[in-house]
């Protein structure tokens, strides 16, 4: 069971919480104009990290308010916890939002999957 | 202590070869899918200059650690479809490989606890007859009849208010399974490299020529990845992205029992799954760590729940000893089906998403992605399981529908 320091209400077992996976993930800004690749970009790919990762997580029964962590997804060591709205602590990782951005898909052009007859 | 007395060392059942310069197809990760997917393409497509690349050693990821429950009754076409067409070929593989590997068919049942469940399980009984799939709703007194030992009485939290039941269900011994396949590649001329890390991949634009080992690069006309929890971490070095999140899963063993339990219990509701292993060992598990994770460990309360539920179920449990908990890593994808696709690298393909339940689709995950390298497009039973769906939104959602993800 892993310890985690709620930024309310300090340590509790993880078992008060629960997941809500990658962190910094911003609602789309134009969400009428999204093509059907950036839709399922915003649904379904996630950061899945090897290493230090920023994650949001609830404090269910506790505050029942959410905030962000950074764990090694490796060891589990908990590095930092920081509230809704805040950045990741300096040094500790790029906020996953802007990696993804810095990493896109390979070009539409070159993915097979978009010229397919669909299913 | 001396060797003297020690017998032979018996014959190794594959060869340790020295990766060559190039090959016709490289496989990446020498789990049940890997080697599944060398032996089809040899046999099948006749692509025998091909290597499959494991980073540790043979079949000790996944393959190694999980619970072996083989079953074909999930709800949607796509799903009976694939998991069934693996079924069958697990009941001629013994054969086929000449390796009996202990496969098992004493059924699944599938446990409902509340109306919900009962109405759910009915419906997939239902759509499984349909499909061909051998499905049958039980009540709680053919329940026990089926599995005595099982608690249906009905001052549980969670009572047994019937059952899915499939018989031609089972387990098999994963370990041999694996072995089984390698033999057999082996013997078709695939070269298997263990201790060999893929840490990059050659392009010649958006085309991979080469993979980058901890043993050399290796050129190859196409990459197949077969490596489950890292399908994401290989993916990036190649470029790309793919819609999976890597998850720790665990299981227990007891001591060894005499023979108790005659079946396969899987109840989705009080989340615990429980067969006896030919050996007598209680084998159990339960739903994945709700973190993300690639430490191939999980939290103690899961086990302590997934026995908790064990306990009730099976009164007679309660006297038994958890003799070793471990975890291992799987990649799950939101609508809890596979991903068995072209990739947007050219000449690069991926088979992965099997999250929690791909052991018993190893077979049909060897045919259909050895069918998708060989000829460049997928199989009919994989077309519906291709990356595309994430965008056109044709998901095959088996969340729940077949009950627990195993
Ligand atoms: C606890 C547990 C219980 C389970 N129970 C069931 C069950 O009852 N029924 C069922 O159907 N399924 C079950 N599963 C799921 C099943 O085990 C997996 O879906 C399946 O084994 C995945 O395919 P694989 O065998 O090829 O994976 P693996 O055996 O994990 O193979 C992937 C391989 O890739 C290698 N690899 C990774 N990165 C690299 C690299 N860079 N270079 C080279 N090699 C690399 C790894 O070392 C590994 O050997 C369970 C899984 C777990 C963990
Ligand atoms: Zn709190």
């Amino acid at each position: 069971m892993l310890l985690f320091s709620c930024p309310n209400c300090g340590p509790r077992n993880e078992t008060e919480f629960h997941y809500g996976g990658q962190a910094h993930v911003a609602y789309p800004d134009q969400p009428g104009e999204l093509s059907d690749r950036e839709w399922a970009e915003y649904l379904f790919y996630r950061q899945n990290t090897k290493g230090l990762f920023a994650e949001r997580w609830v404090h269910s029964t506790g505050c029942r308010k959410w905030f962000n962590m950074i764990r090694d997804t490796v060891s589990y060591d908990i590095q930092a916890v920081y509230r809704m709205g805040e950045q990741p602590p300096e040094g500790l990782t790029a906020p996953p939002a802007a990696q993804a951005k810095s990493q896109p898909l390979a070009p539409a052009e070159a993915n097979p999957t978009n010229t397919s007859e669909g299913v | 202590m001396t060797t003297e007395h020690l017998p032979e060392h018996p014959d190794f059942l594959w060869r340790n070869p020295d990766p060559k310069k190039s090959y016709d197809a490289v496989i990446v990760g020498g789990g049940g899918h890997g080697l599944a997917t060398a032996y089809f393409l040899a046999k099948n497509h006749g692509m025998t200059n091909i290597a499959i690349l494991e980073k540790g050693w043979l079949a000790g990821g996944n393959m190694a650690r999980n619970t072996t429950i083989i079953r074909s009754n999930y709800l949607w076409d796509e799903s009976a479809a694939i998991y069934e067409h693996s079924l069958k070929l697990w009941e001629i593989l013994p054969e086929e490989l000449e390796y009996d590997f202990l496969f098992s068919q004493r059924g699944v049942m599938n446990l409902a606890h509340t109306l919900g469940d009962v109405r759910e399980s009915v419906r997939r009984v239902g759509a499984n007859q349909l499909n061909g799939v051998d499905a049958e709703w039980l009540d709680p007194k053919q329940v026990k009849e089926l599995c005595p030992i099982l608690n249906i009485n009905d001052n549980i939290r969670y009572p047994v208010m019937g059952a899915t039941y499939q018989p031609r269900a089972g387990i098999a011994k994963h370990d041999h399974v694996a072995w089984a396949f390698a033999r057999k590649c082996d013997e078709l001329g695939v070269d298997i490299i263990q201790n060999c890390e893929v840490t990059g991949f050659i392009k010649d634009g958006n085309k991979v020529t080469g993979v980058q080992t901890s043993r050399g690069t290796i050129n190859t006309e196409k990459v197949g990845l077969c490596a489950a929890g890292h399908s994401s971490v290989l993916a990036e070095m190649a470029g790309f992205r793919l819609p999976i999140q890597s998850h720790p899963l665990q299981a227990l063993v007891s001591e060894l029992h005499e023979p108790v339990h005659p079946t396969v219990v899987m109840s989705n509701h009080v989340h615990v799954y429980v067969s006896q292993a030919h050996k007598g060992e209680l084998v159990m598990g339960a739903g994945v760590d709700s973190y993300n994770g690639y430490g191939q460990r999980g939290s103690f309360h899961v086990i302590e729940e997934q026995m908790a539920a064990a306990v009730e179920l099976f009164p007679i449990f309660a006297r038994a000893h958890v003799l070793r908990t471990w975890g291992g890593i799987v990649d799950t994808t939101m609508d809890a089906s596979p991903i068995v696709s072209l990739s947007p690298v050219e000449n690069m393909f991926v088979n992965c998403g099997w999250g929690t339940g791909g052991f018993k689709g190893t077979p049909a995950a060897g045919l259909t992605f050895a069918h998708t390298i060989a000829t460049g497009s997928p199989h009919e039973l994989n077309k519906p399981f291709g990356l595309e769906r994430f965008e056109t939104g044709a998901l095959i959602d088996e969340h729940g529908a077949a009950a627990v993800a195993h």
